[in-house]
Protein backbone atom coordinates (compact mmCIF):
# COMPACT_ATOMS: atom_id res chain seq x y z
CA UNK A 1 0.00 0.00 0.00
CA UNK A 2 3.20 2.06 -0.13
CA UNK A 3 2.74 5.20 -2.80
CA UNK A 4 5.21 5.78 -5.79
CA UNK A 5 8.04 8.00 -4.74
CA UNK A 6 6.65 10.53 -6.95
CA UNK A 7 3.43 10.90 -5.09
CA UNK A 8 5.45 11.91 -1.71
CA UNK A 9 7.07 14.10 -3.85
CA UNK A 10 3.62 16.04 -5.13
CA UNK A 11 2.71 15.74 -1.49
CA UNK A 12 5.89 17.59 0.06
CA UNK A 13 5.36 19.92 -3.15
CA UNK A 14 2.21 20.81 -1.38
CA UNK A 15 4.00 21.24 2.19
CA UNK A 16 6.16 24.24 0.16
CA UNK A 17 3.71 25.54 -1.60
CA UNK A 18 1.83 26.18 2.03
CA UNK A 19 4.77 27.39 3.68
CA UNK A 20 5.66 29.49 0.33
CA UNK A 21 1.76 30.97 0.64
CA UNK A 22 2.65 31.58 4.98
CA UNK A 23 6.04 33.79 4.01
CA UNK A 24 4.49 35.36 1.56
CA UNK A 25 1.09 36.58 3.63
CA UNK A 26 3.71 37.69 6.31
CA UNK A 27 5.57 39.31 4.16
CA UNK A 28 2.51 41.46 2.50
CA UNK A 29 1.01 41.99 5.93
CA UNK A 30 4.26 42.81 7.98
CA UNK A 31 5.51 41.44 10.97
CA UNK A 32 3.41 43.37 13.31
CA UNK A 33 0.33 42.52 12.30
CA UNK A 34 1.72 38.78 11.30
CA UNK A 35 2.51 38.49 15.36
CA UNK A 36 -0.59 39.81 16.26
CA UNK A 37 -2.14 36.45 16.98
CA UNK A 38 0.57 33.97 18.22
CA UNK A 39 -0.54 31.06 16.75
CA UNK A 40 0.28 32.41 13.36
CA UNK A 41 4.08 33.65 14.50
CA UNK A 42 4.39 29.88 15.03
CA UNK A 43 2.80 28.75 11.77
CA UNK A 44 5.70 27.96 9.00
CA UNK A 45 8.08 26.98 11.66
CA UNK A 46 6.09 24.85 12.91
CA UNK A 47 5.20 23.50 9.19
CA UNK A 48 8.71 23.47 8.41
CA UNK A 49 9.69 21.22 11.68
CA UNK A 50 6.65 18.80 10.57
CA UNK A 51 7.71 18.84 7.44
CA UNK A 52 11.01 17.51 8.79
CA UNK A 53 10.14 14.73 10.79
CA UNK A 54 7.69 13.51 8.00
CA UNK A 55 10.92 13.35 6.20
CA UNK A 56 12.44 10.41 8.44
CA UNK A 57 9.66 8.35 7.00
CA UNK A 58 10.35 9.06 3.56
CA UNK A 59 14.21 8.23 4.41
CA UNK A 60 13.04 5.23 5.57
CA UNK A 61 10.69 3.41 2.98
CA UNK A 62 11.61 5.13 -0.31
CA UNK A 63 15.27 5.58 -0.52
CA UNK A 64 16.86 2.77 -2.86
CA UNK A 65 20.31 3.14 -2.20
CA UNK A 66 23.08 4.52 0.40
CA UNK A 67 23.70 7.70 -1.38
CA UNK A 68 19.58 8.58 -1.27
CA UNK A 69 19.25 7.57 2.39
CA UNK A 70 21.93 10.22 2.97
CA UNK A 71 20.49 12.63 1.12
CA UNK A 72 16.91 12.21 2.50
CA UNK A 73 18.27 11.80 5.99
CA UNK A 74 20.12 15.31 5.41
CA UNK A 75 17.34 17.18 4.29
CA UNK A 76 15.16 15.58 7.66
CA UNK A 77 17.71 17.25 9.56
CA UNK A 78 18.33 20.41 8.37
CA UNK A 79 14.54 20.97 8.26
CA UNK A 80 13.74 19.74 11.67
CA UNK A 81 17.13 22.56 12.68
CA UNK A 82 15.47 25.31 10.83
CA UNK A 83 11.76 24.75 12.07
CA UNK A 84 13.17 24.21 15.43
CA UNK A 85 15.39 27.74 15.58
CA UNK A 86 12.56 29.28 14.11
CA UNK A 87 10.29 28.10 16.48
CA UNK A 88 13.10 28.89 19.32
CA UNK A 89 13.30 32.59 18.03
CA UNK A 90 10.21 33.37 17.61
CA UNK A 91 8.82 31.84 21.11
CA UNK A 92 11.73 34.03 22.70
CA UNK A 93 13.61 30.41 24.09
CA UNK A 94 16.43 31.17 21.95
CA UNK A 95 18.12 34.91 21.78
CA UNK A 96 21.67 34.33 19.98
CA UNK A 97 20.46 36.26 16.59
CA UNK A 98 22.94 33.57 15.11
CA UNK A 99 20.03 30.80 14.95
CA UNK A 100 18.53 32.84 12.16
CA UNK A 101 21.15 31.16 10.10
CA UNK A 102 19.87 28.03 11.06
CA UNK A 103 17.43 28.19 7.48
CA UNK A 104 20.19 29.64 5.35
CA UNK A 105 22.45 26.34 6.23
CA UNK A 106 19.41 24.48 5.57
CA UNK A 107 19.24 25.47 2.31
CA UNK A 108 22.89 24.65 1.76
CA UNK A 109 22.73 21.60 2.95
CA UNK A 110 19.45 20.51 1.16
CA UNK A 111 21.20 22.12 -2.13
CA UNK A 112 24.12 20.01 -2.10
CA UNK A 113 22.31 16.70 -1.04
CA UNK A 114 20.20 17.12 -4.06
CA UNK A 115 23.35 18.09 -6.37
CA UNK A 116 25.74 15.10 -4.88
CA UNK A 117 23.14 12.66 -4.77
CA UNK A 118 22.14 13.20 -8.63
CA UNK A 119 24.76 11.01 -10.33
CA UNK A 120 23.49 11.59 -13.98
CA UNK A 121 23.46 14.94 -15.98
CA UNK A 122 20.87 17.63 -16.61
CA UNK A 123 19.02 15.88 -19.59
CA UNK A 124 19.85 12.17 -18.80
CA UNK A 125 15.21 12.18 -17.61
CA UNK A 126 13.05 14.81 -15.51
CA UNK A 127 13.98 13.77 -12.40
CA UNK A 128 17.76 14.04 -12.67
CA UNK A 129 16.79 17.77 -14.45
CA UNK A 130 14.90 18.60 -11.60
CA UNK A 131 17.56 17.33 -8.99
CA UNK A 132 20.38 19.77 -10.51
CA UNK A 133 17.35 22.34 -10.52
CA UNK A 134 16.72 22.22 -7.34
CA UNK A 135 20.08 21.84 -6.25
CA UNK A 136 21.12 25.03 -7.58
CA UNK A 137 17.79 26.76 -6.82
CA UNK A 138 18.09 26.39 -2.90
CA UNK A 139 21.97 27.26 -3.12
CA UNK A 140 21.48 30.53 -4.93
CA UNK A 141 18.06 30.74 -3.35
CA UNK A 142 19.94 30.37 0.25
CA UNK A 143 20.44 34.28 -0.29
CA UNK A 144 17.41 35.37 0.95
CA UNK A 145 17.30 33.63 3.78
CA UNK A 146 20.65 34.86 4.54
CA UNK A 147 19.89 38.27 3.93
CA UNK A 148 16.73 37.28 6.10
CA UNK A 149 18.72 36.63 9.11
CA UNK A 150 21.14 39.65 8.43
CA UNK A 151 17.90 41.68 8.31
CA UNK A 152 15.20 40.00 10.14
CA UNK A 153 12.42 42.77 9.35
CA UNK A 154 13.05 43.16 5.15
CA UNK A 155 9.77 42.37 3.88
CA UNK A 156 11.96 41.62 0.07
CA UNK A 157 14.07 38.69 1.99
CA UNK A 158 11.04 37.27 3.20
CA UNK A 159 8.98 37.47 -0.11
CA UNK A 160 12.08 35.99 -1.36
CA UNK A 161 11.96 33.06 0.66
CA UNK A 162 8.62 32.62 -0.01
CA UNK A 163 9.03 32.81 -3.80
CA UNK A 164 11.47 30.19 -2.98
CA UNK A 165 9.42 27.81 -1.62
CA UNK A 166 7.21 28.05 -4.10
CA UNK A 167 9.57 27.24 -6.95
CA UNK A 168 10.53 24.07 -5.18
CA UNK A 169 6.95 22.95 -5.15
CA UNK A 170 6.61 23.77 -8.76
CA UNK A 171 9.63 21.72 -9.82
CA UNK A 172 8.37 18.94 -7.31
CA UNK A 173 4.69 18.40 -8.71
CA UNK A 174 6.88 18.50 -12.19
CA UNK A 175 8.53 15.22 -10.53
CA UNK A 176 7.92 11.75 -12.65
CA UNK A 177 9.57 8.46 -11.95
CA UNK A 178 10.56 7.87 -15.12
CA UNK A 179 10.09 10.95 -17.55
CA UNK A 180 11.68 13.05 -20.78
CA UNK A 181 12.28 16.77 -19.89
CA UNK A 182 11.82 18.84 -23.10
CA UNK A 183 12.05 15.95 -25.03
CA UNK A 184 15.04 14.58 -24.13
CA UNK A 185 15.39 11.16 -22.13
CA UNK A 186 18.53 9.20 -22.24
CA UNK A 187 18.07 5.52 -23.46
CA UNK A 188 19.64 3.85 -20.59
CA UNK A 189 16.74 5.00 -18.06
CA UNK A 190 14.10 3.14 -19.43
CA UNK A 191 10.62 3.29 -19.91
CA UNK A 192 8.61 5.64 -19.12
CA UNK A 193 5.64 4.71 -16.49
CA UNK A 194 3.35 6.88 -18.10
CA UNK B 1 0.78 72.18 16.95
CA UNK B 2 -0.98 73.24 13.56
CA UNK B 3 1.51 71.16 11.24
CA UNK B 4 0.94 67.96 13.49
CA UNK B 5 -3.17 68.32 13.29
CA UNK B 6 -2.67 68.83 9.85
CA UNK B 7 -0.49 66.24 8.26
CA UNK B 8 -1.98 63.60 10.69
CA UNK B 9 -5.55 62.99 8.89
CA UNK B 10 -2.82 62.50 5.77
CA UNK B 11 -0.71 60.17 7.38
CA UNK B 12 -3.14 57.93 8.48
CA UNK B 13 -5.12 57.96 5.00
CA UNK B 14 -1.81 56.71 3.39
CA UNK B 15 -1.53 53.97 5.89
CA UNK B 16 -4.82 52.72 5.36
CA UNK B 17 -4.67 53.18 1.33
CA UNK B 18 -1.73 50.97 1.98
CA UNK B 19 -3.40 48.32 4.43
CA UNK B 20 -6.14 48.17 1.61
CA UNK B 21 -3.52 47.76 -0.89
CA UNK B 22 -2.59 44.58 1.30
CA UNK B 23 -5.57 43.49 2.33
CA UNK B 24 -6.83 42.89 -1.26
CA UNK B 25 -3.10 41.05 -2.13
CA UNK B 26 -3.69 39.33 0.74
CA UNK B 27 -7.20 38.36 -0.54
CA UNK B 28 -6.24 37.34 -3.86
CA UNK B 29 -3.36 34.97 -2.90
CA UNK B 30 -5.49 32.06 -1.91
CA UNK B 31 -7.88 32.31 -4.93
CA UNK B 32 -4.95 32.74 -7.00
CA UNK B 33 -3.33 29.73 -6.06
CA UNK B 34 -6.38 28.07 -6.30
CA UNK B 35 -7.03 29.10 -10.11
CA UNK B 36 -3.78 27.64 -10.81
CA UNK B 37 -4.80 24.64 -9.76
CA UNK B 38 -7.77 24.75 -11.97
CA UNK B 39 -5.94 25.99 -15.24
CA UNK B 40 -3.28 23.21 -14.59
CA UNK B 41 -6.38 20.64 -14.46
CA UNK B 42 -7.63 22.24 -17.33
CA UNK B 43 -4.37 21.96 -19.50
CA UNK B 44 -3.08 18.59 -18.46
CA UNK B 45 -6.71 16.77 -17.03
CA UNK B 46 -4.65 13.71 -17.27
CA UNK B 47 -3.02 14.78 -14.31
CA UNK B 48 -6.46 14.80 -12.22
CA UNK B 49 -6.92 10.65 -12.59
CA UNK B 50 -10.54 11.18 -10.68
CA UNK B 51 -11.77 12.09 -13.87
CA UNK B 52 -10.41 8.58 -15.71
CA UNK B 53 -10.62 6.32 -12.41
CA UNK B 54 -11.40 3.08 -13.84
CA UNK B 55 -8.40 0.55 -13.11
CA UNK B 56 -6.92 3.39 -10.65
CA UNK B 57 -5.37 2.32 -7.14
CA UNK B 58 -5.70 4.20 -4.40
CA UNK B 59 -2.69 6.59 -4.59
CA UNK B 60 -3.79 7.11 -8.10
CA UNK B 61 -6.91 8.52 -7.04
CA UNK B 62 -6.15 9.96 -3.92
CA UNK B 63 -2.97 12.02 -4.88
CA UNK B 64 -4.45 14.61 -7.80
CA UNK B 65 -1.73 17.35 -7.64
CA UNK B 66 -3.95 19.90 -9.23
CA UNK B 67 -6.45 19.49 -6.63
CA UNK B 68 -4.11 19.82 -3.88
CA UNK B 69 -3.01 23.04 -5.32
CA UNK B 70 -6.87 24.38 -5.14
CA UNK B 71 -7.08 22.68 -1.06
CA UNK B 72 -4.51 24.40 -0.75
CA UNK B 73 -5.58 28.09 -1.79
CA UNK B 74 -8.74 27.37 -0.50
CA UNK B 75 -7.84 26.72 2.63
CA UNK B 76 -4.80 29.17 3.25
CA UNK B 77 -7.79 32.09 2.04
CA UNK B 78 -10.16 30.65 4.95
CA UNK B 79 -7.91 29.92 7.79
CA UNK B 80 -4.74 32.10 7.33
CA UNK B 81 -5.75 34.82 5.04
CA UNK B 82 -9.13 35.84 6.49
CA UNK B 83 -8.14 36.44 9.97
CA UNK B 84 -4.91 38.23 9.18
CA UNK B 85 -7.27 41.00 6.08
CA UNK B 86 -9.47 41.68 9.72
CA UNK B 87 -6.00 42.58 12.04
CA UNK B 88 -5.03 44.73 9.23
CA UNK B 89 -8.01 46.16 8.21
CA UNK B 90 -8.41 46.69 12.43
CA UNK B 91 -5.04 48.29 11.94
Amino acid sequence: MQPPAEFVHWMFATGFLLLGLFLLAEAIAGEEVWRRRKWRTYLWPSFLFLMGVLMWPVMTFFTNSTIHMVAHGAWAQVMMLAGAAELGLVKGKLHSPLWRFATPLAFIVSGLAFLLHEQNEWLFQRSSFLHHLLGWTLIVGAVFPFARALRPRWAFANAGLAFVFVFVAVALYSDRDLAPVFGHLSSLAGQPHR
Amino acid sequence: MSTHTATQPAGSRTRAEINSWRARLLASLGPLTALGGVLWAIVQPYRVTLLHPDGQGFWWLFVEPPLFIVLAGALFHLLVARVLIEDLTED
